[in-house]
């Protein structure tokens, strides 16, 4: 049984065809990369999958959970996923604590003390439990990043889809956002990952999804696609021509 | 010149200039309070509101802000009355502040909002939350301090602008100047002691807004 | 009784609006001309005149207009001048003006960045050569949206002037509601005829600043 369906979904901006016609089924604990040129698609397949883009046509559901563009849907959706942004999108406004704690109390209506408690484990969790009452701007990227993280988790989606989460950090900085991310992949939660962290990719991944003009083009697990490329669009990405 | 200024009149007509000032006072606190919430629901119905309800929201701004208050004044207060709408002086003068302060509000706010990044908006929908409560809890303070400075000089222009309801009398500082002048025949001294005071308030006025941006923004800890 | 038409009504509301316009012009643009003055004080080297204008600006932008006219119309009257209503409301205007104008335009000269006067510093030009040739011109440039902007307030700031005697617009809206006994119809024309004069002025101000914005990108 799949948690993520995605059937034939298209997705056009303007005369633009972005998304045609993509089919992936995800199972529950699996842990997918989405490669590919920039203008490819990955992101913008991403961000459907969360509702931030409404799609032309074709569905997408997670855990039951079907993407409508109504808001009482949308809700649904999205409380089976969370999301993890390469900008990290933190509320400047809210201490470290006071992001992870927002959504909790506005959202599902947990009481503060509990929505606390929870933003502490969840910090805790991307070792940042020292950081609770830390303004976004007293933080580096990395730990920005990793704020973000928690405070997805702090939803207890089912799902995550992570949106080249390394790409706006100085590249000392990554290491400590990848590893939070590899210990959610050790834990069985299950992930949907745009990326250029091959090494990464192939070292975590239990498939990776290369994406070429709106299409899936090839499919499989990390062996396979990086060892055996099928395809001169994916030899030429990988740099092996 | 051979005029000799006199402020003896002080001494009997403080407590008419006392009242006035609460009046004023008063005005500027219902004006501000109600003016600001206004402006702030305008603000978010013109940014992010559904497309049916931009166009009056549009007019009612555009209009109010191309037309002096005066005339708005005098329209609610001789004007109204006549849809049957009776208000006393005093809630004339409230009401007419407040749909002035709406409406430069309205179009400060709303540069505040614009001007929050897209990911602001996509990180609260990712947490699903409504479109409301990004604009609540994520958009809506953040876009206030942006623009805390700009609203303050409104709220000062729009207490220093309440001068006028004197002309529908309404009892405000500038009414008891008039009434002093009237009886004292100090008119000079009368509006320089008003003046001065308007000033006084103007100064403490965008101290107490400063103060509370201050707290409204101040960062404290969740706890 | 006399019967008034809804013609007969807008008549003579337009024809005062004709000393609305002439006054704002004379306030429009003799606040400039002081105000400019009062700029250069504000931005030039003695520390005397930075402070005076300072105060200067201080007092206009922190007392009600409405106080401004009352000060000019009895205060000129100490000085045993008899003053006409028009005299007081141009004088209270100019001066109210040009304290805004100048604190407009302070911000438009600060806006230009520091990189300009060291550049134009470095090829040697003196400081009113700076101004001349390198400051003022770009400063203008951004000055424009506001200033137009601000003509707005002036023209409505004119309807404080009916308060202390002179007839314009909202004094023939009041002197007319007297003899019809029609609030709601004379106020409401008095409001739409100062929105025909207002509204294009605020909407040349939006679309100066979008353009403004637009060429600024492009550099």
């Amino acid at each position: 049984m799949s948690l993520i369906e995605i059937t034939e979904v298209r997705k056009s901006f303007g005369p633009n065809e972005v998304l045609k016609g993509i089919n992936i089924d995800v199972a529950p604990g699996e842990v997918i990369a989405v490669i590919g040129k920039s203008g490819s698609g990955k992101s913008t397949l991403l961000r459907c999958i969360n509702g931030l883009e409404t799609i032309d046509s074709g569905s997408i559901s997670v855990a039951g959970a079907q993407l409508l563009p109504d808001e009482a849907h949308l809700k649904a959706l999205r409380l089976k996923v969370g999301m993890i942004f390469q900008q990290f999108n933190l509320f400047p406004h809210l201490t470290a604590g006071g992001n992870v704690m927002l959504s909790q109390m506005v959202v599902k209506k947990t009481p503060k003390p509990e929505a606390e408690a929870v933003a502490r484990r969840m910090l805790e969790r991307v070792g940042l439990a020292q950081k609770f009452d830390a303004y976004p701007d007293e933080l580096s990227g990395g730990q920005q990043q990793r704020v973000a993280i928690a405070r997805a988790l702090a939803m207890q989606p089912t799902a995550l889809l992570c949106d080249e989460v390394t790409s706006a950090l100085d590249p000392e900085l990554v290491a400590e956002v990848l590893a939070v991310v590899r210990e959610l992949a050790a834990e069985g939660m299950t992930l949907l990952m745009v990326t250029h962290e091959m090494k990464f990719a192939r070292d975590v991944c239990s498939r990776v999804v290369f994406m070429h003009e709106g299409r899936v083009h090839e499919i499989g697990p990390p062996e396979d696609v990086f060892a055996k490329p099928g395809t001169p669009e994916l030899k030429q990405f990988l740099g092996m021509q | 010149m051979n005029y000799v200024f006199s402020f003896s009149w002080l001494a009997e007509y403080y407590p008419v200039l006392l009242k006035g000032i609460l009046i004023t006072i008063e005005l500027t606190v219902v004006g501000g309070l109600l003016g600001v919430a206004l402006g702030t629901t305008c603000a978010w119905a013109r940014a992010l509101g559904p497309a049916w309800i931009k166009p009056p929201v549009s007019a009612y701004v555009e209009l109010i802000r191309n037309t002096p208050f005066l005339i708005q004044l005098f329209f609610i207060f001789f004007g109204l009355p006549s849809l049957g709408v009776r208000l006393t002086e005093l809630q004339a003068a409230n009401l007419a502040m407040i749909v002035n302060l709406g409406a430069y509000s309205c179009e400060i706010i709303r540069a505040g909002i614009q001007a929050t990044p897209r990911g602001q908006f996509e990180a609260g929908a990712s947490l699903a939350m409504t479109p409301i409560q990004t604009f609540r809890y994520v958009v809506l303070v953040p876009a206030l301090q942006r623009i805390w400075p700009a609203l303050s000089s409104q709220v000062v222009i729009v207490m220093l602008g309440s001068a006028v309801v004197s002309q529908i009398a309404a009892e405000d500082l500038t009414f008891a100047a008039n009434f002093i002048q009237s009886r004292s025949f100090r008119a000079f001294e009368a509006y320089f002691v008003s003046t001065v005071i308007y000033l006084v308030l103007a100064i403490v006025l965008r101290q107490i807004m400063a103060g509370v941006g201050g707290m409204l923004f101040a960062r404290r800890s969740v706890r | 009784m006399i019967e008034f038409t809804l013609w007969d009504i807008l008549r003579n509301l337009l024809l005062a609006a004709r000393w609305t316009i002439v006054l704002s012009l004379v306030s429009f643009i003799g606040g400039g001309v002081v105000g400019a003055i009062l700029l250069f004080m504000r931005i030039g080297g003695s520390s005397l005149l930075r402070a005076f204008t300072r105060y200067y600006v201080e007092l206009f932008q922190g007392t009600p207009l409405l106080m401004q006219l009352f000060l000019a119309f009895f205060g000129l009257g100490l000085f045993g001048i008899d003053v006409p209503a028009w005299f007081a409301a141009g004088l209270a205007l100019i001066l109210w003006t040009a304290a805004f104008l100048t604190e407009i335009w302070r911000g438009c000269v600060e806006s230009i960045t520091r990189g300009q006067w060291e550049a134009s510093a470095s090829l040697g030009m003196g400081y009113v050569q700076q101004m001349r040739y390198v400051i003022l011109p770009q400063a203008l440039r951004v000055a424009i949206p506001p200033t137009v902007g601000f003509s707005v307030q002036v023209v409505k700031g004119t309807a404080l002037t009916s308060i202390i005697g002179f007839v314009e617009l909202s004094k023939a809206g009041t002197v007319v509601t007297n003899a019809t006994f029609q609030p709601f119809i004379v106020y409401g024309l008095v409001a739409l005829i100062y929105f025909a004069l207002c509204w294009p002025l605020s909407k040349s101000s939006q679309i100066l600043e979008r353009k403004l914005n637009v060429a600024h990108r492009n550099h």
